[in-house]
């Protein structure tokens, strides 16, 4: 039987507000537990919350980015459940009246084509603390500094087909939301967490097949990895004639398996209503179109932006474009040296090596694009070869100073002062006159590969510093005259 | 619509109610004609009615985005029996 994967996801965004949805807590990371957990976030008796204005713009200029309806009037609702790490019993979120519905977005598949992949929601609510179950005595230790952290829920309808075009829109949503600034996207922090709901059904099948629930999962591996083995374990079991049951299931990359969260004696019944310490959120229209008139550039328009400004290919940009961070740090290179298609190169090649190697993200690059931009501009005037260039980067990485500085130091200003390369080329082949014999004597098609030998010993004696371009001329002219 | 008293059960023990065995047929007869009256409000159209949000015909405030909450973790786990290295502690709970 051929199957058709239907995924939708739910990915809980991490605002990049100040303090709390409903408090006035700070919600920075990496505090001490419970010192950023007030008497809102307690629920001590008598607390009531007020909502945060900036979680409100958030959402919205999220709703305008993926061109939704922004509902004029949203409600905050109750959603009921049992567990430490939720000391009101509830969670507060929007049910029936999200602040944010029917948007779109494009990704674009391995094949270069586009999807327009649509969303049905994006509602606002708050997170809950943290339980911590190891190593207190058979009891469980809770941190509520994360209680009441302003997410954005944004709900995708179930239009994606493999856990690459997942994927691919879980990175359009990071791009969206960080070119916001409404979050700063660090999945390894938290602040992006994806629900996958994932289902089979036979080619050509109208309905639905039953789906499971994989939860928090965070990262754009894990993503792909947890849907393509909660597929297969699918598969399986319908192959087999089996049923799937609906449930809920977490994703161990350890092992990369899915396993059921061991189902709760009484089905989740959450007994949502309107919570009654909020009012309703109305949005004037001057809000909205004040949000609209403040919205960045987004990631497409960027896009296209480098293709006909910049003269970069179609791959090229949408690499640079995908971050705001790369985006700007390209552009800070490509104006400093005034070539954009250098800028890309080292950008995507050298830069992008050392970030790999080392793990880090451009905007923590030791290498400033200023210095990049002056890197460039030294190899574009000839005074380093592409391959010096590398030494002073490599020098630059290690925080040895500014370029002019690192070249003068190490002295590793390229020679172009063609008699100074004459010269050394005239004491090589003194050197190796018979190599130059053998050369001399060989078939033309052979001599060019033996030229090689003599480039090699040229660049050796100038310890790298001769213009390679130089060399190579100089050298076919003494052998061949 | 009407409730069962298992359904009763049921619910008690998702909103963390103890309902004594004895008080659960009256309890389940109560809320029946509670139900009941709900059942006849649902009949009624509500089509051109805007939905209710909250009874009271204001708008929500809104906070500005500052931190204005000190850390008060003594004070606050004061009252709290058990805590250990900033931690509040309960029972064992394990999904």
């Amino acid at each position: 039987m051929q199957w058709e994967v239907v995924i939708g996801l739910e990915v809980h965004v991490q605002l990049a507000t100040q303090s709390k949805i409903f408090s006035g807590a700070s919600i920075a990371f990496g505090a001490e537990p419970n010192t950023q957990a007030c008497a809102v976030d307690l629920a001590m008796p008598g607390m009531l919350p007020v909502f945060n204005e900036e979680a409100l713009n958030m959402a919205i200029k999220f709703g305008l980015a993926i061109d939704a309806n922004i509902n004029k009037v949203s409600v905050f609702d109750r959603k009921n459940y049992f567990y430490p790490d939720l000391p009101k019993g509830y969670q507060i979120s929007q049910l029936d009246y999200p602040t944010v519905e029917k948007g779109h977005l494009d990704i674009t598949l391995e094949d270069g084509s586009s999807k327009r992949i649509n969303v049905t929601r994006a509602h606002l609510e708050e997170d809950a603390g943290k339980s911590l179950h190891e190593d207190f005595h058979g009891q469980t230790g809770i941190d509520l500094n994360r209680a009441g952290t302003p997410l954005l829920e944004i709900v995708s309808e179930p239009e994606l087909r493999s856990a690459k075009e997942a994927v691919a829109y879980l990175k359009k949503l990071h791009s969206i939301v960080t070119y916001l600034g409404i979050s700063d996207g660090d999945m390894s922090q938290g602040s992006m967490r994806c629900d996958c709901n994932v289902s089979l059904r036979p080619f050509g099948q109208q309905e639905f097949g039953t789906r499971t629930e994989i939860k928090n999962v965070n990262s754009f591996r894990f993503v792909e990895k947890a849907i393509n083995c909660e597929i297969e374990r699918q598969m399986d079991i319908l192959e087999d004639g089996g049923r799937i049951i609906q449930e809920t299931r977490l994703y161990n990359p350890d092992k990369d398996e899915t396993r059921s969260m061991r189902s709760k004696e009484h089905a989740n019944d959450y007994r949502y209503f309107p919570d009654p310490d909020l009012l309703p959120v109305v949005i004037q229209d001057e809000t909205i179109e004040r949000i609209r008139q403040s919205l960045p550039e987004l990631p497409e328009a960027k896009k296209s932006r480098f293709v006909s400004d910049y003269g970069l290919t179609d791959y090229d940009a949408g690499i640079l474009a995908s971050t705001r961070a790369q985006a700007d740090y390209f552009e800070t290179v490509a104006k400093r040296c005034d070539d954009a298609k250098l800028a890309a190169n080292w950008i995507m090649g050298e830069l992008s090596k050392w970030l790999n190697q080392e793990n880090l993200e451009i905007q923590q690059s030791p290498v400033t694009a200023q210095q990049l931009g002056d890197l460039i501009l030294r190899v574009k005037d000839n005074t380093l070869s592409g391959k010096l260039g590398k030494t002073v980067f490599e020098s630059l990485w290690q925080r040895e100073g500014e370029v002019d500085a690192i070249i003068e130091k190490k002295g590793l200003k390229q020679v172009t002062d063609s008699s100074a390369i004459e010269a050394m080329i005239d004491e090589v082949l003194n050197a190796n006159a018979a190599q130059v014999e053998q050369y001399r004597a060989a078939e033309p098609e052979k001599q060019a590969k033996m030229l090689g030998f003599f480039v090699g010993q040229a660049m050796k004696a100038s310890r790298g510093k001769a213009n390679p371009q130089q060399v190579n001329e100089a050298l076919t002219r003494k052998l061949n005259g | 619509m009407s409730i069962k008293a298992d359904e009763l059960a049921k619910i008690a023990v998702l909103a963390r109610l103890k309902v004594d065995p004895e008080h659960l047929q009256s309890l389940t007869q109560d809320l029946d004609q509670i139900l009941h009256f709900v059942e006849q409000m649902n009949q009624q159209n509500t089509q051109s009615i805007e939905p209710l949000g909250n009874p009271l015909e204001q708008h929500q405030r809104l906070r500005t985005d500052c931190v204005t909450e000190p850390n008060q973790r003594e004070a606050l786990q004061s009252v709290c029996n058990t805590t250990e290295k900033g931690l509040y502690l309960v029972p064992k709970v394990i999904e």
